[in-house]
């Protein structure tokens, strides 16, 4: 394989030395859990946190005489996932056997696809940023492959003394690993890269993305260069599990490299893990002393060949992507840039803004969103899937604003109301007797008897007429703010003549 | 009453059709016989007396209320690769010690639901690697047959010596066997029994221990070519549990044998005439020629260019294959266990102690083949050698032929502990000559009683057919048969 430097260098992204600047190189290989009720070639559940050895069949088991059966579901989620990675389809591929010997592994290889992957080249479009003028960048990271293969078991080592103890119930999990090229050049580019895989998998709903839980950790290669020179020596850092250990993994990983060259040493080619605790990369093994995994085609298993018609029937089924509907977000809605990528970061939070958008303005919309209900929930730490506020009661809430019923401060309050005790807004300011008042009358009285209360005040607006707008703030003040503030301001000014 | 184990499974069939005997006496019949004689044969390593009465009883119960399977009473053997739930399944390695599957092989599900009673489980060479049972961890099996001029005892071949031995003694009806490069064939031809080896797919794999995946095929050897008929009818089927099994309907094979062979081509391959072949074997493929000629078959000489390629190809794809399906054999889960103070040493320790000599080279062959650097020049090579080797017979069969006779085996049957065999496996391999070919590309090939050598002892032939046409070996295999008659040997045991 060639690789090709697809990148210009960019010297924000380079790293100082000692010796003069450095340009770092990153590569990714993710592992998907692919989303499926059982295993890539058992009927055995893939159900997470379930007693150990619970989710067990006899071929996971690797009992003598059985044999591994394709589940068709995954296949189908590879295909998804490849043609939302805009990828090449392959409709031919095969399974490998990768030899080891682990406890927790019991067949004594993992099922895989080596050099005939169900999906081959495909592109990822990354916006890094918002920079601090809320500015965005656009990269684009190259899909070296994505391929199909078993989850290994659970090694425990901590619950007697001299043994080990195995689960086997994520043995034969489906795993896509998917493998980016050499693209990226910072952990930020990393680590939006990831992000973007993720919300990608989700959208299609191929992997759940959570890391915490194992379903999405990534094999990191890094290595340095001189900007413009030739590719390093990479190392590889294993089964990084969270965004956050990424960017540090990349940056420790980085630095560490950068030393040992501007020392005039040189890279050895070995694999790593990355410590979180320490937040640095520790070497696991040298290139010497790699596997040999002596990979074959199953015999147990025939290639695995599909037609067109299969590819476009999952196509004509693919959800609205994230790119697709950004771009409508800013095309049709007329969102900005940096709003439309918020509400795209997550398909909850874009479903969640599309329904509140449905009938009404869509600016109003996004900010009510981003502005109040993230906020919120970033604040309490809940999910966009935990908010105690419907789309229906946000959207109750923007109504109310647009009929005039209420104003932009008395909807904050009423957001709080609707978020801490729920209920209908309509309902909530009817009750409450917060709809604002419109009745002219009622606002010429208090305008007039503040006037009349505060002759001084009246007398130097003559000099300042900025002062109105204290007039303003009395009225609002005299009707628990439910007087309408244009009403109000016009009322104002019209009596203490002050231009308006 | 005379000795019920004589019966063909047909003869039975009628005879318990017809109210004879039932299923409980000719059951009865075989557990006295093998109480009498394994101690001599070794050719039980279990036998499931109280399972097989209860079988038979159920089998008998089932007729009563006029449910007759295909094989319904019929009592059979075993091969040891065949799960058989909660009854010893352990290939005759050390290494599956005290093994007890919880499932029961697809095949052998199959004969079950047909009505066939289960008398035990068969010797075999260890993981089916062998020609000559004489790897298996229960000790040698040995051949009914013996040399008119020797009292020597003689290996039944392998690797279903068990299966082969035990149906030519009368121990069983019929037994199950594997074949992944003649261990089917080469025992039957050694104990003058009929041995089949299926089109691959045409049997499930599910449940029976892996050698060699992409040549491993299940079969049964029988007394005659109807038996055969009959057992692997029963044998076949499709199953979703393994993808590489076909969907085709399985034909009543027995209608197949009696049919005419005028107008047949049988081909002769020249290729599988071996510098230093046995005169017997050269003449007794002549004969075969001669009785085809007299049945109005055409003989047609062809060339099958990649022949004398397949043995060394095959000895590295199957242990290739080996080397990975038994990694699984590691003492973590179940089987044999050497307690150890590391995961590495207690790996080392069980499997030194759990694989036989022959089990432990051939994984070395494997992993070596499949190795960096080394892949490419064996395995990759292997594999390409095989394709060239199934285009051959893909070449003839397009150009008319409709089966291919040869010898079964380079020589009849040798002494237990044949020390020039035991110092050179490439020797022991040389059995399979004949056998792997079919093996390698895929086909079914059958192995038939074709007479005796100077010494009394058994030789076969051998027909190759198409893809799933074994019909056309019945068909075919019917006239050696006929013209060969059946050898029975004397009984000494």
């Amino acid at each position: 394989m060639t690789i090709v430097d697809t990148r210009t260098p960019d010297p924000s992204d380079f790293i100082p030395g000692a010796t003069g600047d450095w340009e770092v190189i990153i590569g990714l290989e993710v592992h998907a859990q692919v989303t499926s009720k059982s295993k890539l070639f058992s009927g055995a559940s893939t159900e997470f946190g379930a007693e150990p050895n619970s989710n067990v069949a006899l071929v996971d088991a690797a009992m003598p005489g059985m044999l591994p059966v394709i589940n068709e579901e995954c296949v189908s989620q590879a295909v998804r996932t490849g043609l939302g990675l805009k990828a090449e389809i392959n409709h031919r591929s095969v399974f490998d056997r990768k030899n080891y010997f682990y406890p927790d592994l019991p067949q004594g290889y993992q099922i895989s696809q080596y050099k005939d992957p169900i999906v081959g080249e495909g592109v990822v479009s990354v916006s890094i940023g918002p920079d601090a003028k809320g500015g965005f960048r656009d990269i684009e990271v190259g899909i070296e492959r994505l391929h199909l293969e078993q989850d290994a078991g659970k090694s425990i080592h901590d619950q007697h003394p001299a043994m080990s103890f195995v689960d086997l119930n994520r043995t034969g999990v489906a795993l896509m690993e998917i493998v980016s090229k050499p693209d990226m050049r910072s952990s930020e580019e990393a680590k939006a890269y990831v992000t973007k895989l993720r919300t990608i998998l989700r959208y299609l709903g191929t992997c759940d993305g959570n890391m915490e839980q194992g379903s999405m950790r990534a094999d990191v290669n890094v290595s340095v260069r001189r900007p413009g020179e030739d590719f390093g020596t990479r190392c590889e850092i294993k089964n990084v599990n969270s965004i956050r250990f990424l960017g540090q993994a990349v940056e420790f990983e980085a630095r560490r490299q950068i030393a040992i060259l501007e020392d005039g040493g040189t890279i050895d080619q070995e694999t790593r893990l990355f410590d979180p605790v320490k937040g640095e990369t520790r070497s696991m093994r040298s290139k010497e002393d790699a596997h040999d995994y002596r990979y074959f085609p199953d015999p147990d298993l025939l290639p695995l060949e599909f037609d067109q018609a299969y590819v476009d029937a999952l196509a004509s089924d693919l959800p609205e992507l994230p790119d697709d509907k950004r771009n409508r977000f800013i095309g049709d809605i007329g969102l900005s840039a940096y709003d439309a990528s918020i509400l795209v970061s997550e398909k909850a939070i874009a479903d969640y803004f599309e329904a509140v958008a449905d009938g009404r303005d869509g600016k109003t919309a996004a900010n009510w969103i981003i502005n109040n209900l993230l906020g919120k929930l970033n604040e309490t730490g809940q999910t966009i899937e935990e908010t105690p506020i419907s789309p229906d009661q946000l959207g109750g809430v923007i109504d109310l604003i647009k009929s005039g019923d209420i104003s932009g401060s008395i909807a904050k309050e009423l957001f709080e109301i609707v978020w801490a005790e729920g209920g209908d807004p309509a309902k909530i300011v009817e009750d409450r007797g917060m709809k604002q008042v419109t009745d002219t009358g009622a606002i010429e009285a208090a305008v007039d008897a503040v006037i009349a209360a505060n002759p001084d005040k009246v007398e130097q607006v003559k000099e300042k007429p900025n002062l109105a707008g204290w007039f303003v703030g009395q009225v609002m003040k005299a009707t628990g703010g439910k007087a309408n503030p244009q009403a109000v301001n016009k009322l104002v000014r019209q009596k203490l003549e002050v231009e308006g | 009453m005379s000795d019920l184990t004589q019966f063909t499974i047909a003869e039975a069939r009628a005879k318990l059709d017809a109210g004879d005997f039932s299923s409980q006496e000719l059951t009865d019949a075989y557990l006295s016989a093998i109480r009498a004689s394994n101690e001599k044969l070794n050719t039980y390593i279990t036998v499931t007396e109280d399972k097989a009465r209860e079988m038979a009883k159920a089998s008998d119960d089932k007729r009563a209320k006029g449910e007759v399977g295909p094989l319904e009473g019929i009592p059979l053997g075993i091969k040891d690769l065949f799960a058989t739930k909660g009854v010893h399944t352990q290939a005759c390695s050390h290494i599956l010690d005290s093994f007890e599957p919880t499932y029961e092989s697809t095949v052998t599900t199959n004969l079950w639901s047909d009505g066939a009673v289960m008398l035990g489980k068969l010797n075999m060479d260890e993981f089916a690697m062998g020609s000559s049972n004489e790897t298996s961890y229960y000790g040698p099996v040995v051949n009914p047959w013996k040399s008119k001029n020797s009292n020597a005892p003689l290996v039944p071949g392998g690797s279903s010596g068990g299966s082969a031995a035990s149906v030519a003694s009368y121990l069983c009806a019929a037994a199950t066997a594997t074949d992944t490069g003649g261990s089917i064939r080469q025992p039957a031809a050694l104990t003058s029994t009929v041995g089949i080896k299926p089109t691959y797919g045409r049997c499930s794999r599910w449940g029976i221990v892996a050698f060699a995946s992409s040549l491993d095929q299940a079969g049964p050897i029988t007394r005659d070519l109807r038996d055969s008929a009959i057992m692997l009818k029963s044998m076949a089927s499709v199953d979703d549990k393994d993808t590489t099994s076909v969907d085709l309907p399985v034909p009543d094979y027995e209608s197949a044998i009696g049919k005419s062979v005028k107008g047949m081509k049988i081909g002769i391959p020249k290729e599988y005439r071996m510098d230093g072949m046995p005169d017997e074997i050269e003449d007794l493929w002549q004969k075969g020629i001669e009785w085809y000629r007299d049945a109005g078959a055409e003989i047609v000489d062809i060339s099958l260019p990649h022949t004398k390629y397949a043995l060394p190809a095959y000895y590295i794809v199957a242990p290739a294959e080996a080397s990975s399906n038994l990694a699984r054999y590691d003492g973590v889960r179940y089987g044999l266990r050497e307690q150890s103070t590391d995961i590495v040493s207690m790996y080392e320790n069980t499997r030194a102690a759990g694989f036989g000599a022959e089990v432990r080279r051939r994984v070395m062959i494997g992993t070596y083949v499949l190795s960096a650097g080394y892949y490419d020049a064996y395995y990759l090579r292997a594999q390409k050698v095989r394709t060239l080797i199934k285009r051959d017979f893909e070449t003839v069969f397009a150009e008319g032929i409709d089966a291919i006779l040869t010898p079964a085996t380079p020589s009849a049957a040798f002494e237990i502990g044949d020390q020039e065999m035991a110092n050179d496996p490439v020797k022991m391999y040389l059995n399979d000559i004949f056998t792997v070919t079919v093996n390698m590309a895929g086909l079914p090939g059958i192995s038939v009683p074709a007479g005796l050598d100077a010494n009394g002892l058994p030789l076969g032939l051998q027909l190759i057919g198409k893809p799933f046409e074994e019909e056309t070996l019945y068909q075919a295999g019917n006239i050696i048969e006929l013209a060969a008659g059946r050898y029975t040997p004397d009984k000494w045991w």
